[in-house]
C-alpha cells in the first residue's frame, strides 16, 4: 500500500503540475463554458413565457445551443483527456530509465501501474467535477435555474459514468504505453484507435448494415428488412464506447428520452407512449433504460485496465 | 571472522526464447566481500542481477539473497538490497532532494526520516551544493553520485552496481571507488558489481568471477585465479592479462 500511494502522490503532482493539464484544463474549460453560455441564451429565449418547465437545471447540460451540448462535448473529446494522460505512462519511464529504479524499490510490481491509473482517474475527476460546477454556478447566476435534488442525483449519475468513459480511454493509452516501446507510436496508436472507435464505426455500422440487409430501392421495400438493417446498425454501432457514453448520459441527463433506439425500432406501444404521454421518466426509470449501456461502460473499462495490468505484470523488465 | 553466505545461487538459468542469457549459474557471496563480475557486453551479469533481485523470473535453478527467495519474497528482497541500474534515470523536472525524496518514499520512510537521511547522503556523495539543481543539468558523474545515493536511502545490506563507473572520468570514476570501499569497510555492506574496467575492479574486488555467454567460466580471489591459467610464479599478474587468457 505504501508504494501504491507514494506512486499515487508523485503521479497526481506530476498531472497537476504539467504544462500538459494546464493547456487541456484551459482549452475544456473554455469550451465547456462557451457550450453552457451558448445553452443558456438559448434557454433563456425559450423558457420565457412558459409557465413552468420540467428539469430546467439539466438544460444547460443537454442542450445544444449553437453547437453542441456539454455531453456531446464529453462523448466527443472526454477520450482526448484520458489519451493524453495515460499514452506515455509506462514507456516514458522506460526510456527514461526511471522504471527499473522504481521497481527495484520494495513496493510490488502492481503498485506502479495501479497507482498511475488511480492518479489519472482522479485527475479525470477533478476535471470533471470542476466544469460541472462552473457550469452549475454559471447556469445559477445567469439563467436563475436552481436544482433540484433529483437534478443533483442525475448529475451526479453523469459524473460517474463520464469518469468511467473518459478512464477507459486512459486505460487504454496507458496499455498502448506498455504495450509499444516508443512515446511517438503509442500516441499515434491511441489517437488511431481513438478517431476508428468514435468516428469510423458509424459509418462501418451503415456498411455492414446494408450488406447483411440491403434496403432494395428500386423494388417494394420489405418492412423487415428495414428494420432488420436498422437493428445491425444499432448492434453495430454499440461497439463504440462514444455511442455507448453519449446514449447512456442523454439520457440520465434529459428526462424526456424514454428510450435509446431510433424510431423505427420502437414497438407500437412504445410509439404511442411517447408520442400521447409527454411527462418525464423518474431517475429510476431512466436508469431502468440505460443500465445495459452503464454496465458496459463500466465493464470495459474495467477489461481494459485488466489487461494493461496483466501485461504489464508478466513483461520482461529489460527489453 | 566468521562470515555468511550471502547471496547463492544454484544452476540459475535464463533464456529468451531460444537464446540463453545465463546458463546454469552456480555461485556464492559472501557477507562483507565485494564481488567482481567481469565478462563482455551480453554475458549475462544485468540479467543474472535482474533475477537475484526478483524482477526477472528464472527459467530454472533457484536463488537466496539474505536468506530470501527473491522470486517469493521480492519485496522483503528488495527492502535489503540496493541495485544501481547501468544508465541510471532520473525525472528530470525533478532536483536532487525531490529524486531522493520520491525513492524515500517509495521506501515507506516518513517525511522527517527522510530529511535528515537525505541531507545525510548529500554529504556522502558530495552533492551538498547541487541538492537543489534540476536532475536534467547533471554531469553524469554527478547522476552516478545521486544514484548511489538513492540506493543507500533503504540501508542495504548488499549494493548490486551494474557498471558503476561507466563513461565517467577518471577523477569521478575514483570518487564513486572509494565511495563503494568506504561503505564497504565502514558498513559491511556486500557488493555484487559488474564492469568492463579490468583496472577497477582489481583494485577493489576480493573476489571475481568471469562470465561468457552466459557461463561462468572462472570464479575467485585474483590471486587463485593466475595460479591457475599461469602457475605459481615470482610475477604478478595484473587482472587484465588473466582475462585476456579466459578468452584465448
Amino acid at each position: 500500500m505504501q508504494g501504491l500511494y507514494a506512486v499515487f502522490k508523485k503521479e497526481l503532482q506530476d498531472h497537476l503540475s504539467s504544462y500538459r493539464f494546464v493547456i487541456l484544463f484551459a482549452l475544456i474549460a473554455m469550451v465547456s463554458f462557451i457550450t453552457s453560455y451558448m445553452a443558456a441564451v438559448h434557454m433563456r429565449g425559450n423558457l420565457e413565457g412558459l409557465a413552468s418547465t420540467k428539469f430546467p437545471f439539466l438544460m444547460l447540460f443537454s442542450t445544444p445551443g449553437a453547437m453542441f451540448s456539454m455531453v456531446q462535448f464529453v462523448a466527443f473529446f472526454g477520450p482526448l483527456i484520458g489519451l493524453i494522460l495515460g499514452f506515455d505512462a509506462i514507456n516514458r519511464e522506460r526510456t527514461q530509465g526511471t522504471l527499473i529504479k522504481v521497481l527495484s524499490q520494495p513496493i510490488y510490481r502492481d503498485a506502479v501501474i495501479n497507482g498511475k491509473f488511480l492518479a489519472g482517474v482522479m485527475t479525470i475527476t477533478v476535471m470533471l467535477v470542476a466544469i460541472v460546477l462552473v457550469i452549475s454556478g454559471f447556469g445559477l447566476a445567469f439563467v436563475g435555474v436552481v436544482p433540484g435534488v433529483e437534478e443533483i442525483w442525475r448529475l451526479f449519475i453523469f459524473l460517474i459514468i463520464s469518469i468511467f468513459y473518459i478512464s477507459f480511454w486512459l486505460g487504454l493509452s496507458i496499455l498502448f504505453s506498455i504495450l509499444f516501446k516508443s512515446i511517438a507510436t503509442s500516441s499515434l496508436a491511441s489517437v488511431a484507435l481513438w478517431i476508428f472507435l468514435s468516428f469510423f464505426i458509424s459509418l462501418g455500422a451503415e456498411v455492414v448494415a446494408n450488406t447483411v440487409a440491403p434496403i432494395d430501392r428500386k423494388n417494394e421495400v420489405q418492412p423487415e428488412v428495414v428494420l432488420e438493417n436498422a437493428r445491425i446498425k444499432e448492434m453495430v454501432s454499440l461497439s463504440s464506447p462514444m455511442v455507448l457514453y453519449s446514449d447512456a448520459a442523454a439520457t440520465i441527463i434529459d428526462p424526456m428520452r424514454k428510450t435509446t433506439r431510433s424510431i423505427i425500432l420502437m414497438g407500437p406501444m412504445e410509439e404511442l407512449l411517447s408520442a400521447r404521454f409527454q411527462n418525464p421518466l423518474s431517475l429510476g426509470q431512466s436508469i431502468v433504460i440505460v443500465f445495459p449501456h452503464i454496465i458496459a461502460l463500466i465493464a470495459i473499462t474495467l477489461i481494459c485496465f485488466a489487461i494493461s495490468y496483466l501485461v504489464f505484470m508478466l513483461q520482461e523488465v529489460r527489453t | 571472522m566468521e562470515t555468511e553466505t550471502i547471496i547463492e545461487t544454484t544452476n540459475l538459468t535464463k533464456r529468451y526464447g531460444r537464446q540463453t542469457a545465463v546458463n546454469g549459474l552456480t555461485l556464492k557471496v559472501k557477507e562483507g566481500e565485494i564481488f567482481g563480475f567481469l565478462g563482455p557486453n551480453g554475458a549475462g551479469k544485468t540479467t543474472t542481477l535482474l533475477m537475484l533481485l526478483g524482477l526477472s523470473r528464472p527459467s530454472k535453478g533457484s536463488a537466496t539473497v539474505c536468506g530470501l527467495n527473491p522470486l517469493r519474497m521480492a519485496k522483503e528482497v528488495k527492502r535489503h538490497v540496493g541495485y544501481l541500474p547501468e544508465n541510471v534515470g532520473f525525472y528530470e523536472d525533478m532536483d536532487a532532494v525531490q529524486s531522493l525524496e520520491y525513492v524515500a518514499d517509495l521506501n515507506g520512510f516518513k517525511k522527517v526520516e527522510a530529511r535528515e537521511k537525505i541531507d545525510e547522503l548529500l554529504e556522502i556523495v558530495g552533492l551538498k551544493e547541487e541538492a537543489r539543481k534540476k536532475t536534467a543539468a547533471f554531469s553524469r558523474g554527478m547522476k552516478q553520485r545521486l544514484g548511489v545515493a538513492e540506493v543507500l536511502i533503504k540501508d542495504p545490506k548488499v549494493l548490486f552496481l551494474d557498471e558503476p563507473t561507466l563513461g565517467l572520468d577518471p577523477e569521478g570514476a575514483i570518487q564513486i571507488i572509494d565511495l563503494i570501499q568506504s561503505l564497504n569497510k565502514e558498513k559491511n555492506i556486500t557488493v555484487l558489481l559488474s564492469s568492463h574496467n579490468l583496472h577497477q575492479v582489481q583494485k577493489m574486488s576480493h573476489r571475481v568471477g568471469i562470465m561468457i555467454g552466459g557461463n561462468l567460466i572462472a570464479e575467485g580471489s585474483i590471486d587463485s585465479l593466475a595460479e591457475e591459467k599461469f602457475g605459481v610464479g615470482e610475477k604478478e599478474y595484473s587482472l587484465e592479462e588473466i582475462y585476456m587468457k579466459y578468452f584465448q
